[in-house]
């Protein structure tokens, strides 16, 4: 079953089914607005606050998502697996590491 | 002997959220061997054409990254000897007991100055490559994945660049191979222990102890096509290959493990002696440095470690 997901942020939407994690959902239809980095719980540039909606997670590695951010719908968008419309907010960044 | 002092990258020992994600990437798609485990829940895991039991440990952990990366010296004086070299730089340093790691000596753990921890040791138990060391066959059978021959290198990001440099190439005796420099600025430094292209590498970064990947030696090009099919069959992140780097000549794919942490594995760069120039890739032209054919910088390549 695919569900409608929403970034709050850019107005982005595109459908993501409840087997996909909500990166891949907006990657395989060409969207943009979350980015993309290692797609396994582990950079944290996908970062997001879900405003409203439920879903599943895979784990997310704890130097980018507390227990308390978990708790309240801050998660890693591509350890989120949607079980209804969701609207998310933005928080993750491609940071400039190299410096000069 | 020829080499000395300092002779290869021994393990990393890489954080993972599920041992059981983790395994199939590493074993079954990956291809290297299982060889141990420990009661901290530590899966021990090598290349085929390694001698040492293993290269790559596997910690459980509630987070992804790196615990520490060890290069193997040639002797127990050596151990000493770098110890104290470390110390004389002004580290702190401290003695792992044998055993800790299962089949491993005494290890010297230390943190370098851009922030990453790393350790020594002269013993590993060896168990051998499968093949006989008589009349040897030129590999063995029933390997599986993309076959890596040896965990190669790791680059790091960190800060502290030119404490650090210093540390490696003056402490640690590491020679300067490539670089990327941007007028007087370092912002890159490939460095060996070896004759390789890189036994680690470093980026000029604001964040201190970051692991950019953990890097595996294929035989062929043709091997580094092959794991892009297996990546995409096992539906594996890919981020970026295959293609050719500029810098050490390798050719290369890169994607990522189920906790995030990057791996490359590689064929048929290039290689150095003491008394090799070293050779500088300029910043107005480090979109050839990294990615030689395209020349255009990938965004996640840039930023994403862990």
């Amino acid at each position: 079953m695919a569900f409608q997901i929403t970034i709050e942020d850019t107005g982005e939407q595109f459908a993501c089914s409840e087997t996909k994690h909500v990166l891949a959902g907006m990657q395989k239809l060409g969207k943009k607005g979350i980015p993309v980095g290692c797609r396994s719980g582990g950079c944290g540039v996908c970062k997001v606050q879900v405003l409203s909606g439920e879903y599943t997670s895979k784990k997310m590695s704890r130097d980018h998502v507390s227990a308390e951010e978990e708790s309240e719908g801050v998660v890693l968008a591509c350890r989120v697996f949607p079980t209804s419309d969701i609207t998310l907010s933005v928080i993750g960044h491609l940071r400039k590491a190299v410096t000069r | 002997m020829a080499m000395t002092g300092i002779l290869r990258p021994g393990h990393v020992q890489l954080r993972v959220l599920d041992m059981e994600e983790s395994l199939k990437h590493y074993v079954e798609d990956m291809g290297l061997i299982e060889t141990d485990r420990d009661d901290q829940g530590r899966v021990y895991l090598k290349c085929w054409d390694e001698q040492d039991k293993y290269s790559v440990v596997l910690e459980p952990s509630d987070r992804s990254g790196m615990d520490h990366m060890a290069f193997k010296v040639a002797t127990e004086q050596d151990l000493w000897r770098y110890e104290s070299n470390v110390k004389n730089f002004g580290i702190e340093t401290k003695r792992i007991p044998a055993g800790e790691l299962n089949g491993c000596g005494e290890r010297v753990r230390f943190v370098a100055p851009a922030g990453h921890t790393f350790e020594l040791f002269a013993e590993k138990e060896q168990v051998g490559n499968g093949i006989s060391t008589t009349n040897p066959a030129p590999w063995p059978r029933g390997l599986k994945g993309m076959e890596p021959i040896r965990f190669d290198h790791c680059l790091f990001y960190g800060n502290n660049f030119e404490e650090n440099f210093k540390f490696f190439t003056e402490a640690l005796e590491f020679q300067l191979t490539e670089q990327i420099v941007d007028g007087e600025l370092q912002l890159a430094a490939f460095l060996t222990c070896s004759t390789k292209a890189h036994d680690i590498a470093f980026i000029r970064s604001e964040e201190a102890g970051q692991l950019h990947h953990a890097s595996f030696l294929l035989g062929s090009w043709e091997g580094v096509l092959k794991a892009g099919d297996i990546i995409s069959m096992e539906d594996i992140p890919l981020e970026t290959g295959p293609t050719r780097h500029g810098l050490t000549r390798g050719q290369t794919i890169y994607f990522f493990d189920p906790s995030g942490n990057r791996n490359e594995v590689f064929a048929e760069d290039s290689y150095v002696y003491p008394d090799s120039p070293v050779l500088t890739w300029t910043a107005d032209n480090v979109g050839q440095a990294i990615f030689y054919h395209s020349r255009q910088l990938v965004d996640s390549f840039m930023s994403v470690t862990t």
